[in-house]
């Protein structure tokens, strides 16, 4: 099977006056299809960096960056927001609804860039929105709906376009406890159901639903492999 | 996304935001308002000219003949000879002879009325019909009739309409009325063209004290041969005066047409002044969305995110500047009309005139056009700044 997400000694380098920052230092992964991986690390680690590449926000200093087998290191602008468009679902800490659109105005927005027909937005939307258990809520604004409520239509957003592959930065990190669980258990049916699920977060206890954990430091891959070892190797870093 | 898209999307952020978006479209709508007012008033200062000025015959030569002093001085006849002579360019002539002096009917004097001396040609030239009686014959002129025609208003008022066949005084002369004329006006009035009476040319000459007759109004065949009907005349006068400055000739037409010009200047030179509230207005627009796009940094984020491309927000902040202005257009207009039909009555209240501030289709029409294109080019800066916003900075903005 070919991998979904591959990095192939990936730099990201900023100039900040006169220093450089490597954001990013030569990291090298793969990320299977309907993998559910959560990329760790405290801030400054790299982690955000790395979803603004995966994300196709932004393009690397130096390295590859393959999805779905194209490389998408060298596009321009809009090249890069058609590719968002249609193969990333972003789902972002702070929601980053649009206030003025209702529920269902703000999950067609992806399939309005899209170019798809009315009849159909709508159609799709609905699903999705129907998958995140929002039915009742289409027609409310997002100021109507509580934190959790509000993460999950921008779950229904993600969902929308069927992307392959679901970004999720820090999605718990605005909620409480509770409906941070809830947002994860629907992660987690998203990815039984053969979604793609990416999670990008500081906590490690979130971190450690997902199958798989990548941590970073300073910009480098530390830990690559199953939840449970994680913590041990962040005790051990924590020690030197 | 579509156009008519983008175009829902900005009504429903202008209707979000209406007193901003009011006060947005303000330098637009006062810009529009007082172009299409100022075209509206020009347009009908220059309709009430152009019809005041035909009433008066625009296919009317008026030669007005000064002499140098000199013992020859050129005779009716030989004016009768230009027409004579040119029936191409000639229908008739009159010779005009204006009384200064008192008109007695009964024991009543009235200084208001005209008396004028014209040749038997002059009822047809001015288009003028009789509603009794008959008009000057050459018969008249050439045995010196003391007999007159008067206006509609002197027999209504002075005669209770029944003038034909009574007399008047005109210098103490005792003239009798062979004609009445139809009303010219629509509503007679005193010392308007129904207060008038018209005599003989002879006899008028004779009234005056001199037996020169120094002006004359020449029908042409045609409002097109102005030129070469002119000229004409001026080689008969320039024979006998050899001097350009002892006589005038004056066409209403070319009067006319000047007028239009210089009114029409006035008019552009005032509505490209009133234009300048546009150009501020489209200022306005462009400040307002800057200030928006700062606002919506997010949202842009977010679109992108989405998978906006660079057009597409662009698109969307210039259709918006656009609908903007162009609904300040509207409104303008809207408003610029209502003030023109008020400005209309303004004029008749306040100096009794009726000018019909009339705006022009065309008017309307390219404010709308200007206002619309105005607010997509003030509109693009702030667009082109959206559009180039780095989605990651943008998502991060609060």
């Amino acid at each position: 099977m070919k991998p979904l997400i591959s990095f192939e000694t990936l730099s990201k380098i900023y100039q900040m006056g006169e220093t450089e920052v490597r954001a990013v230092d030569g990291i090298t992964m793969t990320i299977m299809p309907g993998e559910f991986v959560a990329i760790v690390g405290q801030s400054g680690s790299g982690k955000s960096t790395c979803m603004n590449i995966i994300g196709c926000l932004d393009i690397p200093t130096s390295g590859k960056y393959y999805l779905e087998g194209h490389d998408v290191s060298e596009l321009d602008d809009n090249e890069l927001a058609s590719i968002r468009n249609k193969r990333i679902g972003f789902i972002f800490q702070q929601y980053n609804l649009l206030p003025k659109l209702s529920v269902l105005g703000n999950v067609e927005l992806p399939l309005l860039y899209a170019g798809l027909g009315k009849s159909e937005r709508k159609q799709r939307a609905t699903e999705a929105i129907e998958k995140v258990g929002l039915l009742d809520k289409i027609n409310n604004l997002p100021s109507q709906l509580s934190g959790g409520q509000q993460q999950r239509v921008s779950v229904a957003r993600a969902l929308a376009t069927s992307p392959s592959v679901i970004l999720a930065d820090e999605p718990t990190g605005a909620l409480d406890s509770k409906t941070g669980e809830e947002v994860l258990n629907l992660l987690k049916k998203l990815h039984a159901e053969g979604n793609t699920v990416v999670l990008i977060t500081h906590d490690n206890a979130i971190a450690a639903q997902a199958q798989r954990i990548i941590r970073l430091q300073d910009g480098h891959i530390v830990y690559n492999g199953l939840p449970e070892a994680s913590l041990e190797v962040e005790n051990e870093v924590k020690l030197i | 996304m579509t156009v008519f898209q983008s175009f829902q999307m900005a009504l429903s952020n202008i209707m979000a935001r209406k007193v901003r978006s009011l006060l947005t479209m303000l330098g637009i709508i006062i810009g529009v308002v007082s172009v299409i007012v100022i075209i509206g008033l020009g347009n009908g200062l220059e309709k009430y000219m152009v019809d005041s000025f035909q009433s008066m015959g625009t296919d009317l030569l008026t030669v007005n003949v000064m002499g140098r002093g000199s013992t020859r001085n050129i005779t009716v006849d030989e004016m009768y000879a230009i027409v004579d002579n040119h029936p191409e360019y000639f229908k008739s002539v009159s010779p005009l002879v204006s009384i200064r002096g008192a008109v007695k009917i009964d024991s009543e004097t009235y200084n208001s009325t005209s008396v004028t001396g014209t040749g038997e040609d002059y009822l047809a030239m001015k288009q003028y019909v009789l509603s009794q009686g008959r008009y000057v014959s050459y018969i008249d002129i050439s045995r010196r009739h003391n007999v007159a025609v008067v206006g509609s208003y002197v027999s209504n008022t002075y005669f209770n309409g029944s003038a034909l066949g009574k007399t008047l005084r005109i210098n103490g002369k005792q003239f009798e009325i062979i004609g009445v004329l139809e009303a010219d006006a629509d509503e007679p009035e005193e010392g308007g063209t129904d207060d008038a009476i018209y005599i003989p040319y002879s006899v008028a000459a004779k009234l005056t004290g001199t037996n020169n007759i120094s002006s004359y109004s020449f029908a042409m065949v045609s409002e097109d041969d102005v030129k070469a009907s002119k000229q004409v005349i001026d080689d008969a006068l320039f024979k006998v005066y050899a001097d350009q400055d002892a006589y005038s000739i004056i066409s209403l037409n070319e009067l006319l047409s000047m007028m239009s010009s210089t009114i029409d200047i006035m008019i552009s030179i005032l509505a490209a002044i009133a234009g300048i509230s546009l150009v501020v207005g489209g200022i306005g627009i462009m400040n307002i969305m800057l200030v928006s796009v700062s606002e919506r940094t997010r949202e842009i984020g977010i679109r992108k995110a989405l998978g906006a491309k660079r057009h597409n927000i662009m698109q969307q902040f210039v259709i918006e500047a656009a609908t903007t202005s162009a609904i300040g257009g509207l409104i303008g207009i809207g408003l610029g009309y209502a003030l023109s039909s008020l400005a209309g009555k303004i004029i008749v209240i306040a100096l009794d005139t009726q000018i019909d501030v009339a705006p022009s289709f065309s008017s309307a029409f390219g404010a709308f056009a200007i206002s619309a294109g105005i607010g997509i080019l003030f509109g693009y800066l702030p667009a082109r700044k959206a559009a180039m916003l780095n989605p990651i900075d943008a998502l991060r903005y609060e």
